[in-house]
């Protein structure tokens, strides 16, 4: 059985990763395309226009751009996981909760390779990435892929029954994007509002990854914060999805 | 053995037209209920067996339940109430190349597809020549499905299906697939099945073939069972509805 879930996993991630650009010519780039276009257009905001005080401004950006993509992707392609595979749903009983596993693997893998992406802008402000990362970037890695897996399921399986979770997982990503120290430091936040950072599931995780990338650092406290945060949600989602489940094929 | 068991399985459909999320926290108590009340039934109260090696026709007017017990063997449905057992590998010929992705190649799909359905990739791959043969795709195997006909689609789908290796089939209206010389095959492949001894499931409104494959028949009329047992008689009986 073990073998048969690896199997099924492996080959529904890797379609998803051979499909995502089968058609266009510029395939992994245009994953690149966007957070380092949300990267420029911040720079020129923040660092051109209002000129915030930070050093390595640009790869502070970049750093929690492209996790941030990781999350948000995922997410959104996640309210529209059922309905579009609603012909497999119908008819072949297998686990549905693979859906959800081989779209943040294959989000998840997309968002490995643009690792060297950043390495490159650490080169370039003179940053080094260091040994310790074998070790620390697996340990955050799968603590966010739960956490991105277990949103992703909790959307998708109540999408299916009220489909305006589509839209307000759209504004609420946005908001959340904003609520979350991407585009400017912990340090610039007023000390009242420092709660805002506890209370928004993404901050512990992005802030998890930002002081990976620029400090070669692992953050406990937040990296702890980020694991509680996981676990809660893998749980209230497979919940909620196990008592959902069998519902599925009479609502798509 | 009994490969597939119904007792007193009752199957609601739950309707969800609610006014959305937004009067849903309102007045969630109210909605709630709504909810829980606005159903439809598909099934009453239907219990029945299959053993191994039987060879079972559902047939019923358009809307009967046919589908929804072929769902609950299946398992993507659950019974409102009672219990439904099944013992052994399905194989769904239900949906024809359900899953089938139209950028991916034919032979990247029937990876995919046989592993949906249940075989391990190690399975696959042995037995992928005879999937493609059976396919008689020929080069077009190499293509991305979307050039392919539907004809060609229901060809792959089948064969991925019957290469399963299943215990029970369950088959819904779909060996009027392809041309005439493939249904020819198929239905050849579905004789086969049944002289190994196989358990097979048979929806569909071809009475002359249901009367052909059958050795049991199991008519369900109004969401109820009207009749079960030899086949002659159950004909007849819908003859008459």
């Amino acid at each position: 059985m073990f073998e048969y879930y690896k199997d099924l996993i492996i080959e529904l991630t890797k379609k998803d990763i051979k499909v995502r650009y089968k058609n266009s010519y510029l395939g992994y780039f245009w994953s690149l395309a966007n957070p380092l276009f949300l990267a420029l257009i911040f720079y020129f905001i923040f660092k051109v226009v209002t000129k915030v005080q930070m050093k390595d401004y640009t790869l502070f950006l970049i750093s929690g751009l492209f996790v941030w993509q990781w999350i948000n992707n995922s997410i959104m392609v996640s309210t529209n996981l059922y309905i579009a595979n609603a012909s497999l749903i119908k008819k072949v009983n297998f686990p549905r909760n693979f859906l959800a596993v081989s779209l943040v693997l294959s989000e998840g893998f997309n968002f490995l390779i643009s690792i060297p992406v950043i390495i490159g802008f650490m080169l370039y402000y003179h940053h080094y990435p260091s040994i310790k990362w074998l070790i620390y970037i697996p340990i955050v890695l799968i603590i966010t892929g739960i956490m991105i897996y277990s949103l992703s399921l909790l959307v998708a399986t109540i999408n299916l029954f009220f489909r305006d979770m589509e839209r307000l997982v759209g504004l609420l990503l946005t908001f959340l994007f904003y609520m979350t120290p991407i585009i400017y430091p912990v340090s610039m936040i007023p000390q009242k509002y420092k709660f805002v950072l506890y209370l928004n599931p993404f901050a512990p995780f992005i802030l998890t990854w930002q002081e990976l990338f620029l400090h070669n650092r692992l953050d406990l406290k937040y990296l702890f914060i980020s694991f509680i945060y996981a676990l809660v949600a893998l749980i209230v989602s497979t919940f909620i999805f196990n008592k959902l489940k069998y519902k599925f094929a009479e609502l798509v | 053995m009994i490969r597939v068991k119904f007792e007193n399985v009752t199957k609601y459909y739950t309707l969800l037209n609610t006014g959305g999320i937004k009067n849903f926290i309102l007045n969630f108590f109210r909605e709630y209920k709504k909810i829980k009340s606005n159903r439809f039934l598909a099934l009453e109260n239907i219990s029945f067996e299959v053993k191994d090696k039987d060879v079972v026709g559902i047939i019923g007017k358009n809307g009967a339940g046919k589908s929804t017990t072929l769902g609950l063997i299946a398992g993507v449905l659950k019974p409102t109430s009672g219990r439904v057992e099944v013992n052994g590998r399905i194989a769904p010929l239900l949906e024809l190349g359900a899953g089938f992705h139209p950028d991916l190649t034919g032979r990247e799909n029937v990876i995919l597809n046989g592993i949906l359905l249940g075989m391990t990739k190690k399975e696959i791959l042995s037995k992928l020549d005879s999937i493609i043969e059976f396919s008689e795709l020929g080069e077009f195997i190499d293509q991305p499905i979307r050039i392919y006909s539907s004809g060609m689609l229901s060809r792959l789908g089948f064969s991925v299906a019957v290469h399963t290796n299943p215990d029970i089939l369950l088959i819904d209206e779909v060996l009027s697939v392809g041309d005439f010389k493939f249904q020819e095959k198929s239905k050849n492949k579905i004789y086969e099945f049944k002289e190994k001894g196989k358990t097979i499931i048979f929806v569909s409104h071809d009475i002359g073939m249901v009367e052909e494959l059958c050795d049991k028949v199991i008519l369900i009329h109004e969401h109820k069972l009207l009749y079960q047992g030899d086949v002659k008689k159950g004909v007849e009986l819908y003859e008459q509805l």
